[in-house]
């Protein structure tokens, strides 16, 4: 084993951290943000808000990431329209095509698991609310939100772990982050186990992170469920526990 | 119209290569199903094993498969395949760089993908099989095998169904990344396509639509795979 090679392998990875980061939490922000919009069509009563939602579901779940952000990347620039407008400094850049284009996928996932959570909101706690004279924005606050989030909380963790293998591709559209830099330090040096065996520990050391604090906040939300001597939900069952 | 030629059969027309590159896609998600299939099974039984050390060997594998970019995975298997056969070949006389075939490389990594997703299925339909059918069919004197063969695996092929429709959705969109190898399935011709016409738009879109093609008439044919598999058993919930 050549620690030194390692070592420095190590050293680039690192270096190129700081970027898959930003992209990973760049995307899941406006990701979420998207998604709650894209949730709230899905149910409403309005048929065009709707079918626009079950559409863009469709489209972005149905449809490679790569080729997502290829269109964004590649084809967006192909219009004057878009080349001469104010957007396009933005678009110009990679890191903001890869981070618009990460959001846009997740926030197809993202609505249906939203969706769900709604889903396991028992009807009755709505109508013992608006009972009691809630209604709108506080019965949404105070009843329906926590309640959705909670539910959906196990599956939107699966969905984050999900973003930080995905901004992998933004290496394709010339964003320098972890595997760019792997796949470039690899048709360097040829050494291919050693570049992946450095890059593979960080994204799980990522995950790992990422994965441990999201427990943390699903054990802090489901507090009242506890029983005095249960188990602690541990990172374990979150990493090797089945995924949809 | 200038579209229409660009996506016809004719001399300047790009449909026929895409069409092509489709059907290579839709063959090399098929290989790394069944490649999935044998290391997914594998990888099953070794989790649900009474070893401690095949457990923790199961667990391992699809820790990493899964919680590891599917790029990087593709870039071990590729770069580090073609080393190995440089490697072979060295022994064997062949000077200079060999590299790996491009399919079975993509094959290969979409399908180590997949085990892990394909193994986490296994094992959940293998819980749900009733314990008394195990035991019923251990005190009727029947052999493990037998068992495995007449109880087990019939009724882990039901219950996989709906995993293994997610699964198939999964390793269609991973297989777009083997584009990165040069393999010319339909990611890799749409964006030849879209780079020596200019067209980047239009070519991109149509590669969506045509994944969007895959996706959605894959899916109609598990559902219906699964209503026909659950053909004799009493309507339950979450049923399609």
């Amino acid at each position: 084993m050549d620690f030194a090679f390692l070592f420095s392998t190590m050293k680039d990875l690192l270096a190129a951290t700081p970027t898959t980061i930003g992209l990973f939490s760049l995307s899941v922000f406006f990701g979420g943000l998207l998604a709650l919009l894209i949730v709230t069509m899905r149910v409403s009563n309005n048929i065009i808000a709707r079918n626009f939602a079950k559409g863009y579901i469709f489209v972005f779940r149905g449809s490679p990431l790569l080729i997502q952000m290829f269109l964004v990347f590649y084809g967006l620039g192909q219009f004057g329209v878009i080349r001469h407008s104010f957007v396009w400094p933005a678009l110009r850049e990679p890191f903001i095509c890869a981070v618009l284009s990460l959001a846009l996928c997740t926030a197809g996932y993202s609505a249906e698991i939203f969706r769900s959570g709604l889903r396991a909101v028992p009807p009755g706690e709505v109508e013992a609310a608006r009972a009691a004279g809630m209604s709108g924005f506080l019965l949404l606050r105070r009843i329906i939100a926590p309640i959705a989030l909670r539910h959906a909380l196990p599956a939107y963790s699966t969905e984050i772990v999900l973003m930080v293998k995905s901004t992998a591709l933004a290496s394709l559209v010339t964003v320098w982050e972890i595997t760019g830099v792997a796949q470039r330090l690899i048709s360097q040096t040829y050494r291919t186990m050693e570049v992946f065996l450095c890059a593979a520990a960080l994204y799980l050391l990522l995950n790992f992170i990422i994965l441990q604090g999201l427990s943390l906040l699903e054990n802090r939300l489901n507090r009242h469920h506890r029983r005095p001597t249960g188990r602690k939900p541990s990172v374990m069952n979150a990493l090797f526990g089945a995924r949809p | 119209m200038e579209i229409f030629e660009l996506l016809g059969f004719g001399a300047k027309g790009w449909g026929a290569l895409i069409l092509t590159g489709m059907l290579l896609t839709l063959c090399v998600t098929l290989a790394s199903l069944a490649i999935g299939a044998v290391v997914g099974g594998l990888i099953a039984t070794a989790k649900l094993s009474n070893f401690w050390w095949l457990r923790v060997l199961g667990t391992t594998y699809t820790t990493i498969f899964r919680g590891v970019p599917e790029l990087l995975i593709i870039y071990l298997i590729y770069f580090g395949g073609s080393n190995a056969v440089t490697a072979i070949g060295h022994a064997m006389g062949i000077e200079g760089f060999l590299g790996m075939p491009s399919f079975l490389a993509g094959a290969l990594a979409v399908g180590l993908i997949s085990a892990a997703y394909q193994a986490e299925v296994y094992r959940g339909a293998y819980r749900a099989i009733p314990r008394g059918e195990i035991e019923a069919a251990a005190s009727i004197g029947m052999p493990p095998l037998r068992c495995v063969r007449r109880i087990i695996l019939p009724q882990i092929l039901r219950f996989a169904i709906p995993g293994l429709n997610n699964v198939w959705q999964l390793s269609l969109k991973d297989s777009a990344l083997i584009s990165v190898t040069g393999l010319a399935e339909l990611m890799r011709t749409t964006q030849v396509a879209a780079g020596s016409t200019r067209q980047y738009f239009m070519f991109y879109i149509v590669g969506g639509v045509l994944y969007l093609v895959l996706t959605s008439f894959s899916e109609r044919l598990f559902n219906s795979a699964e209503r026909r598999s659950n053909k004799s058993m009493p309507r339950g919930m979450g049923q399609v």
